[in-house]
């Protein structure tokens, strides 16, 4: 029972913490002024224009790839097993389950193995490669152990020490709902209790850390700007302000 | 010849292995009060500077998008650390874009973030002191500002931007770089980067006139603060004075002459570079551009051009409209500013220009693309203009030209390693160790395809090769200036021939 209660009051906690700290850090982002036209070029003239190239920025890594294929090649398979796997997940946190996400079970499944094999490869440059070493500080293993410790733990759930799924999706769905006076019982696995704790850290992690990439690849001006300075003019409020006191 | 080092260019560039302090020791002259004032900046370093620094810091964070999103959103993934022509040349790990980065975004971390505030030793955050702004002036003096990092950057992390603020936050606490503050204080006094005077313009701008009719029996005007002409040509102030870039002026004017457009430069305007954006002042960089605004309405000009110059392109491209427009007053049918090279090639577009290419048969071309116009501008209405157009006004004028390796050009172009503010003797061995890769490059050219010269489109690009060539075994002539090459070849109407 305090085990359950405590998990719940982290959840609680650890859920408030994320869509906080990140929702202030995305209206610190948009509220921002970007006073000067700075896309790296050449650069789309049109806002269609910067869609397709943010969307390929995004989903194939498009600079990345340009700029070093092992980097790539590890960092792509962890994102997209991440995904694969956050996707599958779902089944735990809805009722009745979506179809989509029932027909992606085995996928996400097997995408565990891309998204720790991903981070490893990663975490090994990280080690090997001098010029990496060098800019590494110690909460960039850290956050690599903890990911990966997500990871394994989740998969040896998955795949070798099945918990009581059914139990755990009833507490979820308790806690989902605010139904606390028929609070299920989290199954006392020590795995599980791992992997929710590592995951719950990561949460809470997320708005105060380089996990900031997430959002932040959106409002970088070098990505997300339109090339048209010279047919729109382009003012920040601030700079507004400064020409407005004298010319 | 040179006291350090000189890099070997080899046949298959490698990554070199880091070489902790390998440039500790270059930094270039602190400005002296005499050279910051006039800027807005303390004289000398100020009381309780390291309070100052963090809050300038925090002020820009928030007037900048680029700076916060940038100092959030690095993750230490490696893909900037090879791409940086300092590094490459240089071996100091600091030269490597993230690390750059870090020596701001650690002091960023530990007064803005709580992480930093409570557990600066994990995530790398220091305090503001003497030993980080000693770092600062060092190795923010040993980025050029090229934006090759943030073409590789997978969120586009943009270097320059964060070399800029930690330039102007230490100009505004008094530590300021005597080349650049210098040169901005000879434009506000007399009028561009090299100081020189209305008279002196005249003469020189008289001595060409004299000079191209001796060459050509054509008197071709090289006219000066000439009210009521059409264009406004604004450009590099060492076009006006050493070569090749005067060769490059001899044949802005030629384009002019054989296309009927009536032109001049202006005394009051008579610079394209805008150092302001070295040294990463919005207000210094403004009042720069203003100038060019009032000599367009003094003159009553319809057009601006801008010469060769890349940095001065940038400005001119992505920032003039926003620090000196609206343009409202200027011919609507032109773009405002339009570059040389625009003009040039929508004359031959029309048909306007005659060439004897033959006249350039003496040399074989290679073309390097210079950073700024490259990976912070454009050139005509496409994306990607800005690599064509020239490469058109080049093989239209020459007939052996050959670009060098494709991940060397374009926007993958090396800095010529004097851009941004390092163009200066007290940093000599920086360009030349962070030529190295671009050296690299023109030699395979040179023993695949027999180049004997490298066309550039920017003064810093010009005197920075004029100056580093010899150092690798190149001729110091070897530069040459596209439109020096349009002045070769260009047939004038009633030409000698």
């Amino acid at each position: 029972m305090i085990v359950t209660v405590l998990y719940a009051l982290i959840f609680y906690v650890a859920t408030v913490l994320f869509v906080a700290g990140l929702a202030v850090k995305i209206v610190q982002f948009a509220r921002t002024p970007a006073p000067l036209k700075i896309p790296t070029t050449p650069a789309p003239t049109t806002r269609a224009g910067v869609v397709v190239r943010m969307g390929r920025e995004v989903v194939l890594f498009e600079s990345l790839f340009r700029s070093n294929k092992w980097i790539w090649i590890f960092g792509w398979l962890f994102h997209f097993g991440m995904f694969l796997v956050l996707a599958r997940h779902l089944r735990y946190f809805t009722e009745p389950v979506w179809t989509w996400v029932a027909l992606i079970q085995p996928f996400g499944m097997y995408a565990s193995f891309a998204m720790v094999g991903g981070l490893i490869g990663l975490w090994a440059r990280r080690v090997l490669v001098d010029r990496v070493r060098y800019i590494s500080a110690p909460s960039d293993h850290l956050m690599l152990a903890l990911l990966v410790g997500i990871g394994l733990s989740g998969m040896s759930m998955t795949f070798l020490y099945h918990t009581d799924i059914v139990a755990l999706k009833a507490f979820f769905l308790g806690l989902i709902r605010f139904d606390w006076g028929n609070l299920t019982y989290l199954p006392a696995d020590p795995l599980l209790l791992l992997h929710l704790l590592l995951v719950a850290t990561l949460m809470v992690v997320f708005p105060f850390s380089k996990l900031l990439h997430a959002p932040g690849v959106f409002f970088s001006p070098t990505r997300n700007q339109v090339d048209n300075p010279r047919e729109r003019r382009h003012l920040a409020p601030w700079a507004a302000q400064l020409e407005s006191g004298g010319r | 010849m040179a006291n350090f080092e000189i890099p070997v260019l080899r046949e298959v560039p490698e990554i070199p292995r880091v070489k902790p302090e390998a440039m500790a020791h270059s930094a270039p002259f602190v400005s002296a009060a005499k050279f910051q004032e006039p800027l807005g900046y303390p004289g000398a370093l100020v009381e309780n500077w390291e309070q100052r620094a963090v809050e300038k810091l925090g002020e820009l964070v928030g007037k900048y998008r680029s700076l916060q999103v940038f100092l959030d959103s690095c993750v230490k993934c490696g893909a900037c650390t090879d791409k940086c022509h300092y590094y490459l040349g240089t071996s100091d790990p600091k030269n490597m874009p993230v690390a750059r980065q870090d020596l701001l975004r650690k002091v960023y971390r530990r007064y803005y973030t709580l992480p930093g505030r409570w557990f600066p030793k994990l995530v790398g955050a220091v305090d503001m002191s003497k030993e980080v702004l000693d770092d600062w002036y060092t190795y923010y003096h040993q980025c050029s500002q090229c934006r090759r990092c943030s073409v590789f950057c997978p969120y586009g992390i943009d270097t320059a931007e964060i070399s800029m603020a930690a330039r102007e936050i230490m100009d505004s606490i008094g530590k300021g770089q005597k080349y650049c503050n210098e040169i901005i204080g000879k434009v506000f006094k007399i009028g561009n980067n090299l100081g020189l005077p209305e008279a002196a313009l005249g003469d020189t701008l008289q001595g060409l006139e004299e000079e191209v009719e001796e060459d050509t029996g054509v008197r071709v005007r090289y006219p000066l603060d000439e009210k009521g002409a059409e264009v406004l040509l604004v450009t590099p102030s060492a076009d006006f004075f050493a070569e090749p870039h005067v060769d490059g002026l001899v044949g802005y004017g030629k384009v002019f002459h054989a296309a009927g457009i009536s032109w001049t430069v202006s005394s009051y305007a008579s610079e394209a570079g805008n150092f302001g954006m070295f040294i990463g002042s919005y207000e210094n960089m403004r009042r720069i551009s203003l100038r060019i605004r009032q000599a367009a309405l003094d003159l009553g000009v319809k057009r601006i051009v801008f010469g060769e110059c890349g940095h001065a392109w940038r400005v001119a491209y992505s920032f003039l409209n926003t620090l000196a427009g609206p343009f409202d007053f200027l011919d609507p049918r032109y773009p405002v500013p339009q570059h040389i090279c625009e003009l040039t090639y929508s004359l031959m577009q029309e048909g306007r220009l005659r060439f004897d290419k033959s006249k350039n048969d003496h040399m074989v071309l290679t073309y390097h693309d210079s950073c700024n116009v490259a990976r912070a501008s454009r050139m005509g209405p496409e994306p990607g203009g800005q690599f064509k157009i020239p490469r058109a006004i080049i093989r239209a004028t020459c007939s052996n030209f050959y670009d060098m390796p494709p991940d060397t050009i374009h926007d993958a172009t090396f800095c010529c390693g004097g851009g941004g503010g390092l163009l200066t003797d007290d940093l000599i061995e920086l360009r030349v160790k962070g030529a190295q890769p671009r050296m690299e490059a023109l030699k395979s050219v040179i023993d695949d395809h027999g180049v004997t010269n490298i066309a550039a489109i920017c003064a810093i690009c010009k005197s920075q090769f004029t100056k580093v060539l010899p150092y690798y075994g190149f001729g110091m002539d070897m530069i040459v200036s596209v439109h020096q090459l349009v002045s070769n070849a260009i047939i004038l109407d009633g030409q000698a021939q």
